[in-house]
């Protein structure tokens, strides 16, 4: 697929766009997760974090697989190892570097609320057989990840003073990141033409309502939703933190491409 | 659970798991959580990462009251000599049997 | 003070495969060598998360990605239950992370060396969890009841560590020449070390003796070494990897591989402190340690002002 602000002409080219839009945001997002791995700040909470990043680069892995039947590539690795920054339509949020705990639980809450409410719509929705199975699945692992993350967002905003600042600094950090989660292109048009995605704008309100419900009850003030919103990664327009991210996973593979890795 | 403001160490929980529906539930082992719903999370991401079980009991470590060893004889050593409590017990005509 | 007729009756107890439990009476002694190597264990497991850790966000395709980061999460499980399990013995796992962090606790040096590429990952799972599955696979016998189920979980999900890592170095050594030449390197700087991870000689290995007869440990450090050995050389001629040990011969009377002279002067400087990645590993889990603080007490306050409203509330 091409970057930046091709529209996609056909089912096929409008269902390759949505699964790797998907799959981006869950790898991105589940990289930056694996990088805590071993450095939790206790055991039981290691455990979790991989967990979640285990769901989230396997929900990619699965998005990516089916995309690269449909696309004809070889096979998911495709799309993780041999695309460019200008290739990858992950939001910028969940770019961001790993930051502290409390940026890391924010960025999990705001993201897994999102996920809940898009994978709900898109489970009634979506068109297509194999697509909605993965669905389902990667839903009931969302629903968890929505429930960890926003019972940690409880305890850090109502915590300590310390916990309190360093959350109410991490939702004030990601804040300016949350608008491109509701933007709308002309690739997700097509995709909704043929009944493969819905208006994202549709559920906004009930994500905020979440987010403002939680965070009032985390004792947290809730940043100005009207504030400016970074826009562009869908499109290929990313941060300058996914570069170094991408040179980093990418790597080894790319040294010998022609090794078998799998 | 101490009260001791200074103590970040979180309490100790046990976990019990069920592995199938209708089986009756195990001891996984333990994990550490500042509070139940926390535990019950802890508990779901430690012990049940290989579908281990469908469902999951927690409890404070320092509720569960234990039998000590002094209480072995006393105990347990009288159900010994109680064979008629055991199925194995009681004969069945051989005709029964087979039917099974 | 123990009785000698205590410890006679404890002895019997051990003598007759009898598990010891949290709450049976046990020699003071008995006690502390249990809280040493299970912490030491648990400790291993924790630090051996770092090594590995090192390639997930590098590793080269999304399966072994996932493998890999499957894996250093059950090292964060299996240091979990050791933790759970020592806890039975009346200390807290926050003075026995401490112990190692802060303290001289020690942990199994293997994981003083570095993982320079892709390939030590597979070594690892092949030689490091080899040999700590024969470690672990005798201390699921051991006497104490919870070090025992603790190390049976373990085992139970320990056999895919292995696995993979000899799978992956299996398709390197038959890949391109630039793998075979990081598989054979790896081998080359892991093979020694993780000989030395089943530890001194007998006769260098003071707490041997007693761990032995308390049925904590049912054979020796030698013992284990060889059968390790014996496994390890069929296995590396099978993926046409060679030990870099050329005193390595085999004995038909004894039917055992003899191998040459482990460097033990690099081993006890290793113990002591001075390895590759001593520093760098404690320094690590330090940080870890100190920057999780202050959550860890941001979920405990929050569960005493919770606590404080409901008995307010009642």
């Amino acid at each position: 697929m091409s970057t930046f602000d091709t529209i996609p002409q056909t089912r096929k080219e409008a269902l390759i766009e949505i699964l790797l839009r998907l799959g981006d945001d869950r790898l991105i997002h589940g990289h930056r997760l694996s990088e805590w791995a071993g450095h939790g700040p206790e055991l039981e909470e290691d455990l979790a974090l991989a967990n979640v990043a285990l769901d989230m680069i396997g929900h990619a892995s699965s998005l990516y697989a089916y995309a690269a039947e449909l696309d004809g590539k070889e096979d998911e690795d495709y799309y993780a190892y041999f695309r460019d920054d200008i290739d990858f339509k992950n939001i910028a949020m969940v770019e961001l570097p790993r930051g502290d705990f409390a940026f890391t639980m924010a960025r999990q809450f705001l993201f897994s609320a999102f996920s809940y409410f898009l994978y709900d719509k898109l489970i009634k929705t979506v068109d297509d057989e194999q697509f909605n199975g993965m669905l389902q699945k990667h839903f009931k692992e969302i629903k968890y990840h929505l429930r960890h993350s926003r019972e940690w967002v409880f305890r850090l905003g109502d915590g300590t003073d310390e916990s309190h600042k360093r959350t109410q600094d991490a939702f004030d950090e990601i804040w300016m990141y949350t608008g491109e989660m509701f933007d709308m292109d002309e690739a997700d048009k097509a995709a909704i033409k043929h009944n493969l995605f819905v208006d994202v704008t549709s559920f906004k309100d009930e994500w905020k309502n979440l987010v403002n419900e939680t965070l009032e009850e985390a004792t947290l003030s809730v940043p100005d939703y009207d504030q400016y919103m970074f826009s562009g990664s869908r499109q290929g327009r990313h941060t300058e933190h996914l570069g170094p991210l991408l040179a980093q996973m990418q790597f080894l593979r790319r040294s010998h491409p022609d090794a078998e890795w799998k | 659970m101490s009260d001791d403001t200074k103590n970040t160490e979180w309490p100790l929980w046990e976990v019990f798991y069920q592995p199938k529906d209708g089986k009756p539930f195990e001891h996984a082992g333990s994990v550490h959580a500042p509070d139940a719903e926390m535990a019950l999370q802890n508990a779901r991401d430690t012990y049940a990462r290989r579908n281990e079980g469908i469902a999951l009991w927690i409890v404070p470590s320092d509720q569960i009251i234990a039998s000590t060893p002094e209480d072995v004889g006393p105990f347990f050593d009288p159900a010994n000599d109680k064979p008629y409590r055991h199925p194995q017990f009681y004969s069945v005509p051989r005709a029964v049997k087979k039917r099974k | 003070m123990d009785t000698q007729k205590q410890l006679d009756e404890f002895q019997q107890r051990i003598d007759n495969g009898e598990k010891i439990e949290p709450k049976d009476w046990m020699p003071e002694r008995y006690r502390k060598q249990l809280i040493r190597i299970m912490s030491q264990h648990a400790h291993s497991e924790i630090v051996g998360m770092l090594p590995e850790s090192n390639w997930i966000t590098r590793a080269p395709s999304l399966k072994r990605k996932m493998v890999l980061l499957a894996k250093v999460q059950d090292e964060a499980g299996h240091g979990l239950y050791l933790y759970s399990g020592t806890e039975t013995l009346g200390v807290e796992r926050r003075e026995l992370v401490e112990d190692y962090i802060y303290g001289n606790a020690k942990y199994s040096s293997i994981f003083n060396y570095p993982t320079l590429t892709y390939a030590d990952i597979c070594v690892i799972g092949w030689l490091v969890d080899g040999a700590a599955i024969v470690n672990q696979t005798m201390l699921a016998k051991s006497s104490y009841g919870p070090y025992a189920r603790a190390n049976i979980r373990i085992c139970k999900e320990e056999s895919f560590h292995k696995k993979q890592g000899y799978e992956m170095l299996a398709k390197m050594t038959s890949g391109t020449p630039e793998q075979k030449r990081m598989a054979q390197d790896a081998v080359n700087r892991w093979w020694w070390p993780t000989l030395m991870m089943f530890g001194p000689h007998d006769t260098d290995s003071p707490n041997s003796a007693e761990l032995i007869k308390w049925g904590v440990k049912t054979k020796t450090n030698d013992e284990l070494r060889q059968s390790f050995v014996d496994r390890m050389v069929m296995e590396a001629e099978a993926i046409d990897v060679t030990l870099p040990d050329p005193d390595m011969k085999y004995n038909e009377k004894t039917g055992h591989w003899e191998f040459g002279e482990i460097p033990w002067d690099e081993f006890w400087s290793v113990v002591k402190g001075d390895g590759p990645m001593n520093r760098e590993r404690i320094k690590a889990r330090r940080k870890a340690y100190e920057e999780g603080e202050w959550v860890r007490e941001a979920a405990m306050q929050y569960a005493r002002k919770k606590k404080l409203k409901e008995g307010k509330a009642s």
